[in-house]
C-alpha cells in the first residue's frame, strides 16, 4: 500500500526535479523553441518561423555539410552495428560457457577500454597509426603485411571507418557486458533439457540461446544509436573540429560544434545551432521511437 | 584417453582461449604501448617502439615536463571536485526522488516518473545552446559549479530508475514497524531505506562516474578556463599545444590513464559485479 504524499514526498522530490527541469528538460525545450528564431547581421533576435530548417535543408551550402554529416554519422552507427555487436556477441558466447578457466580475468580486460576517456583512447590511436611512428607499419611487417600499411587516419576514403574502429574498440565493453549479463541468466534447466535432447553446443547456442538474448540485443543497437548520433569527443579530439581531411569524419556532433561556436571565419550562431539540435532531437526521437513501439515489441514476442 | 572426442574437447578449448587471450592482447596492446614508451628517451621511442625501456633508453624527461606544467594538479583537483561532487548529490537526490516516487501515492506521480525517465533517452547535449545561455544568464560559466549542476541534471534519470527499483523491495513490515512506533518519514528514508539499498548504490555510482570523469563536451563549452579546466579537458589541450613532443604526450597520456587503472584494478570485481547484475535487473 502506496502512503498518502504529505509534505515530506515534497521534500524527498523536489530537489530532483528542480535540477532536472532546470539544467535538463527546459533547456532542451528552450533548444527546441529557439531553432524557431533566427539571428540578423546586427545580432538581433527574432522569430523566424521555420527558416532555419529551411535552410538547412534547401540551402546549398547548409545542406551539403548536413547531408554529408548525416551520411556520414549513419556509415559511422552502420560500423558500430555490424562490427561492435557481432564481436560482443561471440566474446559474450565464449565468455559464457561453462568452465573457461579465467573468465573474470578476460572479462575484466575486456571492459577496461570503455573506462578510459575517449579523449585518450583517440590520442593513444593517433600515435600508434602515425605513419610518422611507424609502429602499426612494423607489427604488420612482422605478418607481411607491411605494404598494405596507410596513413588511415589521414585520407578521406578511410578517415571515418578508421575512427569508427577505434571508437568500436573502446565500447565494445558495454555490449558485451549486456549481451553476457543476458547470457548467464538464461535458467540452466533450459539448457540441460536441449542437452538431454541431444542438442549439440553449436545447435544450443543458435535456437536457444540467441532467441532469448534478442531484447538485449536490441537494447544494445538503441543504446549504440542514441550513443553514435550524439557522438563528439573521438571526432574532436583525433580531428579536431574541422573533422577532415575535407570533412570526411564529420559527424553531427561536430557540425553542430561548428554551427554553435564557429570556426575560421565562420561565425558561430546560437539560433542555427539550435535548428541542428533539433533535427537531431528529432533523429533521435524516430529511432528511440522505432525501437520501442516496433523493435522491441516483436523480438519480445519471438523470445517469448 | 587420447580419445577423439577428447582431443575434440581440448582443441575447442584451445580455441576459445585463442580468441578470448587474442582479442585481450588488441585490448591491452596499445594501452601498454603509452605507456612503455612514455619512459624513453626520444630516440627510444622511435628507434624502438615495441622494446622495454633500456637502460640507454630510459628517460622520464616527459613526465618532468608535463608535472612541471603545474595546471596538472589543478586539473586532477577539478575532476576529482567535480565528479565527486556530482556523484554524491546524483546519488542523494536519486534515492530520496526514487523513494518518494515508489513509496508515496499523489496525482500525477506516473507522469513524473515518465517525465524523469525521458532523460534517459534523450542526450542532454542537444539542450547545449539553451543550457550555456542558462549558465551566462546565472554567471555560472567558468566555474565548477555549472559543470556540477549539469552532471546531476544527466545523471538523475538512470539513477531514480535503478534505485527505485530496489527501494521497491525494502520490506513493508519493516516501514510499517517504524511508522507504529511513531518514527518520522525522513528518518525512515535516512536511518531505514537508505542503508537497505547501499549496493544499488554503488552499482549507480558506477553508471554515473565514468561519462562524469571522461566528459569532454561540458568542460569545452561551459568551462573552458584555465582554473576551471578538467583532466580529459586538460590532457585534449595540452596534446594539441605540445603535438611534436612525443616525451610529453605520451607522458600525459600516461597520467590521464594511471589513476583509472589503480582504481580498476582495486573495484573491478564489484564493479563488473555490478554492471551484470544491473543488467539482469
Amino acid at each position: 500500500m502506496k502512503q498518502k504524499a504529505g509534505w515530506p514526498a515534497i521534500v524527498f522530490l523536489a530537489p530532483a526535479l528542480i535540477v532536472y527541469t532546470a539544467f535538463s528538460a527546459w533547456p532542451l525545450l528552450a533548444t527546441l523553441r529557439l531553432g524557431l528564431y533566427a539571428t540578423d547581421d546586427a545580432g538581433h533576435v527574432a522569430f523566424a518561423g521555420l527558416a532555419n530548417f529551411h535552410k538547412l535543408l534547401f540551402d546549398e551550402h547548409w545542406w551539403g555539410a548536413f547531408r554529408n554529416a548525416m551520411v556520414n554519422n549513419v556509415e559511422f552507427f552502420a560500423i558500430h552495428t555490424l562490427v561492435q555487436n557481432p564481436v560482443a556477441l561471440l566474446l559474450a558466447a565464449l565468455l559464457s560457457l561453462r568452465g573457461v578457466r579465467g573468465a573474470p580475468a578476460y572479462r575484466t580486460v575486456l571492459f577496461l577500454p570503455t573506462l578510459l576517456s575517449v579523449v585518450i583512447i583517440g590520442f593513444a590511436w593517433q600515435l600508434i597509426l602515425s605513419p610518422l611512428w611507424g609502429v602499426t607499419e612494423k607489427l604488420m611487417g612482422l605478418v607481411g603485411l607491411a605494404d598494405h600499411f596507410g596513413p588511415w587516419l589521414g585520407q578521406e576514403d578511410t578517415a571515418l571507418p578508421t575512427i569508427a574502429l577505434i571508437s568500436v574498440w573502446q565500447f565494445v565493453g558495454v555490449p558485451l557486458m549486456l549481451i553476457y549479463a543476458a547470457l548467464i541468466a538464461i535458467p540452466e534447466e533450459v539448457v540441460e533439457a536441449a542437452q538431454v535432447e541431444g542438442a549439440g553446443p553449436w545447435r544450443i547456442f543458435w535456437r536457444i540461446r540467441l532467441p532469448l538474448i534478442l531484447p538485449t540485443l536490441g537494447l544494445v543497437n538503441i543504446l549504440t544509436f542514441v550513443g553514435n548520433f550524439n557522438a563528439f569527443d573521438l571526432v574532436y579530439a583525433v580531428k579536431g573540429a574541422l573533422a577532415g581531411p575535407n570533412f570526411a569524419s564529420d559527424l553531427l556532433g561536430t557540425l553542430f560544434y561548428r554551427t554553435f561556436f564557429g570556426y575560421q571565419s565562420e561565425v558561430g550562431s546560437a539560433t542555427m545551432g539550435a535548428a541542428l539540435a533539433t533535427l537531431m532531437f528529432f533523429v533521435i526521437l524516430a529511432g528511440v521511437g522505432l525501437y520501442f513501439f516496433v523493435i522491441q515489441r516483436r523480438l519480445q514476442r519471438v523470445a517469448g | 584417453m587420447t580419445t577423439p572426442a577428447r582431443i575434440g574437447a581440448i582443441g575447442r578449448t584451445a580455441l576459445v582461449h585463442l580468441t578470448l587471450g587474442g582479442y585481450c592482447l588488441l585490448v591491452l596492446g596499445p594501452i601498454l604501448l603509452v605507456i612503455l614508451n612514455s619512459f624513453k628517451t626520444r630516440a627510444g621511442i622511435f628507434d624502438a617502439p615495441l622494446a622495454l625501456p633500456t637502460h640507454d633508453t630510459l628517460s622520464v624527461a616527459g613526465y618532468a615536463r608535463v608535472l612541471g606544467d603545474a595546471a596538472m594538479g589543478r586539473m586532477f583537483l577539478n575532476s576529482f571536485v567535480v565528479t565527486g561532487l556530482s556523484l554524491a548529490l546524483i546519488l542523494l537526490l536519486g534515492a530520496m526522488a526514487a523513494w518518494a516516487l515508489t513509496e508515496y501515492r499523489f496525482f500525477g506521480n506516473r507522469l513524473l516518473a515518465l517525465f524523469l525517465a525521458f532523460g534517459i533517452m534523450v542526450p542532454i547535449r542537444l539542450g547545449s545552446v539553451a543550457i550555456l545561455q542558462e549558465m551566462v544568464a546565472l554567471d555560472l560559466v567558468n566555474t565548477l559549479t555549472a559543470l556540477v549542476l549539469v552532471y546531476i541534471a544527466q545523471g538523475l534519470p538512470l539513477a531514480v530508475m535503478i534505485l527505485s527499483e530496489f527501494v521497491a523491495q525494502v520490506p513493508q513490515e519493516l516501514k510499517d514497524a517504524a511508522r507504529c512506533d511513531g518514527v518520522g518519514e525522513f528518518r525512515i528514508f535516512f536511518q531505514v531505506v537508505l542503508p537497505l539499498i547501499r549496493p544499488a548504490v554503488a552499482t549507480v555510482a558506477v553508471f554515473t562516474m565514468v561519462p562524469i570523469w571522461n566528459d569532454l563536451w561540458f568542460p569545452l563549452i561551459l568551462a573552458p578556463s584555465e582554473q576551471t579546466q578538467t583532466v580529459t579537458l586538460g590532457v585534449q589541450q595540452f596534446v594539441g599545444q605540445f603535438a611534436t613532443d612525443w616525451n610529453a604526450v605520451l607522458a600525459a597520456l600516461s597520467l590521464a590513464v594511471l589513476p583509472i587503472l589503480v582504481l580498476y584494478a582495486v573495484f573491478s570485481r564489484q564493479l563488473i559485479r555490478g554492471i551484470t547484475a544491473g543488467a539482469v535487473k
